[in-house]
This record gives C-alpha cells, sequence and structure tokens, in this order.
C-alpha cells in the first residue's frame, strides 16, 4: 500500500480536532501509571502494547487496589469488548487488504478512529477505506504515545500526597455520562454501579466481574422489556 | 504489585485485545455475531465504566462505605459528575474535581483538624 496518498492525508487532516481531546486522556494515563508504582518502561510498554486508554486506566486502578490479575485482565478484556463491535462494523470496508494490513488496522482500532472512519464511510465510496483509516488511526497513536510519554515523566515529579489517583475515578465518569443515551444504558450504569458498590468488600475484586455481567444483562432485559 | 506480575497483566490483556479488535475485520463472511451478543455490547460501557466510579467515590478504605461531608472525594465527584454531564469535558472535568477534592481537604484541615 502506498502510504501518504490523498486519502490517508485526508483521513490525518480530518482527526486533528478529535486528538485535543485525547492529550489530557493521554497525559492523565501515563501519570496515573507511574503514580501506581509504574515503572518509566512499564507504563510506556502498556501504552504502545495495549494502546486503548480505557483499558489502561481500569488496569492501574485495579493494581492499586491489589486486585487478582484474573480479574484485572478480565475487567480490560471486558471494557475492550467494544472492539468486537467496531471490528464487525469495519469489515466489510477492509476485506479486500492483506493479511499483514489488516493486523495492522487492528491494531490501531479505537473508538475515534472508529468514529470517524465509519461515519464517512456511509457516504463516501470514492476514497480508500484503508487509506482514510490509516491516516486518522496514525495520528490518533502517535498523540496517544507522545501524550502519555509527557503523563510519564510529569507523573515522576508529583507527589503521591496531591491525590492525582482520583483523576481515572474522575475520567472513567465522563467515560460513564457519555456512555448513557437512553434509559436502556442508563438501566445499565445503574444496577452495574450498585453490584459493584455491594460486591467491593469481596476478594479480588470480584464484585467488578459480577456487576459487568449483572449491569449488562440488567441493560438487554430493560431494553427486550421495552421493546415488547 | 510485583513488576513482572504487571507485565503479565499487561501482556494477556493486550494480546486479548488485539484478538478482539482483529475478530470480524480477519473473519469477515465467516462467522455472525449472535444477535444477542450484538444487542449486549452497547450495555458494556454504562455497566463497566459505572462499576468502576461509584465504589472508588464511596468507598474510603477497603471495608466501609462512607456517605458523609468527610468523604471527600464522593463530594467532589457529585461536583465532577455534574460538569461531566453538562460539558462532556475530560480534562475540565479532571481538573475541577481534582480542585474540589483539594478544597474540601483544606478547608476541613483548617476547621476541624487543630
Amino acid at each position: 500500500m502506498q502510504l501518504l496518498n490523498n486519502d490517508f492525508k485526508e483521513g490525518a487532516k480530518e482527526v486533528v480536532p478529535i486528538l485535543v481531546g485525547i492529550i489530557p486522556f493521554g497525559m492523565i494515563s501515563g501519570i496515573a501509571a507511574i503514580n501506581a508504582g509504574f515503572s518509566k518502561m512499564t507504563a510506556l510498554f502498556m501504552s504502545v502494547f495495549l494502546f486503548a486508554g480505557s483499558a489502561q486506566l481500569a488496569i492501574v486502578q485495579l493494581i492499586n487496589n491489589n486486585s487478582a490479575v484474573l480479574i484485572i485482565v478480565s475487567t480490560a478484556l471486558i471494557i475492550n469488548m467494544r472492539f468486537v463491535m467496531y471490528s464487525a462494523s469495519l469489515a466489510p470496508h477492509f476485506q479486500h487488504t492483506s493479511q499483514k494490513l489488516k493486523m495492522l488496522l487492528a491494531y490501531l482500532l479505537t473508538d475515534q478512529a472508529y468514529a470517524l472512519s465509519v461515519s464517512r464511510f456511509v457516504n463516501d465510496n470514492k476514497i480508500n477505506h484503508a487509506q482514510y483509516y490509516m491516516g486518522n488511526a496514525v495520528l490518533l497513536w502517535l498523540t496517544w504515545q507522545l501524550s502519555t510519554i509527557m503523563g510519564i515523566y510529569l507523573g515522576a515529579g508529583i507527589p503521591k500526597e496531591w491525590g492525582l489517583d482520583f483523576a481515572i475515578p474522575l475520567t472513567f465518569l465522563v467515560l460513564l455520562v457519555n456512555a448513557i443515551d437512553d434509559s436502556s444504558t442508563a438501566t445499565a450504569a445503574f444496577v452495574g454501579g450498585i453490584i459493584a458498590v455491594i460486591g467491593h468488600p469481596l476478594p479480588y475484586n470480584l464484585g467488578l466481574i459480577i456487576a459487568a455481567i449483572v449491569g449488562v444483562t440488567s441493560g438487554l432485559l430493560f431494553e427486550l422489556w421495552k421493546n415488547r | 504489585m510485583h513488576s513482572a506480575t504487571i507485565w503479565i497483566v499487561i501482556i494477556l490483556t493486550g494480546l486479548g485485545t488485539f484478538l478482539l479488535r482483529l475478530s470480524f475485520i480477519n473473519l469477515y463472511g465467516k462467522i455472525k455475531m449472535h444477535t444477542l451478543l450484538k444487542k449486549s455490547l452497547r450495555f458494556i460501557p454504562p455497566a463497566v465504566f459505572a462499576a468502576l466510579v461509584l465504589p472508588a467515590l464511596l468507598y474510603n478504605s477497603d471495608s466501609v462505605i462512607n456517605i458523609s461531608l468527610h468523604n471527600y472525594r464522593l463530594l467532589a465527584g457529585i461536583i465532577a459528575a455534574f460538569l461531566a454531564w453538562k460539558l462532556k469535558n475530560v480534562l475540565l472535568t479532571t481538573f475541577v474535581g481534582l480542585g474540589a477534592l483539594w478544597v474540601f481537604q483544606w478547608i476541613m484541615q483548617l476547621f476541624f483538624i487543630k
């Protein structure tokens, strides 16, 4: 694939306004990792290997709570289950690309690249979809890594007493508010939140997984009941 | 937590996440998603994020729920929730939330702890 053609550039140009919102998120995740006792190397490895902000923050928070490895990994993967939905939705647009490129496109998949590309693909068949998506995704990747590195170096200089670990639940709060868009998603949030509070004293932070499963089921049942 | 354990967490989550991302891009046309699974995916973010936020606000220590004016994280969280809902802005919500936490702690130290 020839990189840097016009469709790539167009994708890169159109993602710029979104980058501004990525920077604080990346910085918080870098700062939080260092505050939780990650070495700079480990924090950077997580940012590059995972490249998934919400999952990274969840891992840091759960390591702070001394959760079990299995619970941490399951929670992060449940958060990332949404990528299956994005993957399914983008798949028809990428079916003519090579296997190698598909793997790169998959690694670079994020909420933002998905949202931007899919809204463009619906009403534009003239552009090269993989190129346009790469334009979005590469800039998002660079911005994420650079802002995480900034956070990693800032985090090393900030004393623990400032309570910056509180930035993690605050970030999830914004994500939570954005995720609630109707009565069914509100039900999922309400039930998930209550169960997590009740289940919090359980060992290994097991309450979190139970809350996720019961919350999702409640949302689904509420929706089925609403549309009966 | 031991550094090697953190690396294990990152590697397992990273591999799993890559497979989730690759899933349908790679298997397009070969597998179909069950309707119920498709419908339930959109409930994951609200359920999980609420499950991560609420205990972090309500528990100050590991085992006791603290709903009182002495729970500064809860107070700051309520202010931040209102801002998040009105502005939907990560940076501003985080700054104001942290600021509120510091102000509450400072006021309490000033008036009650001497």
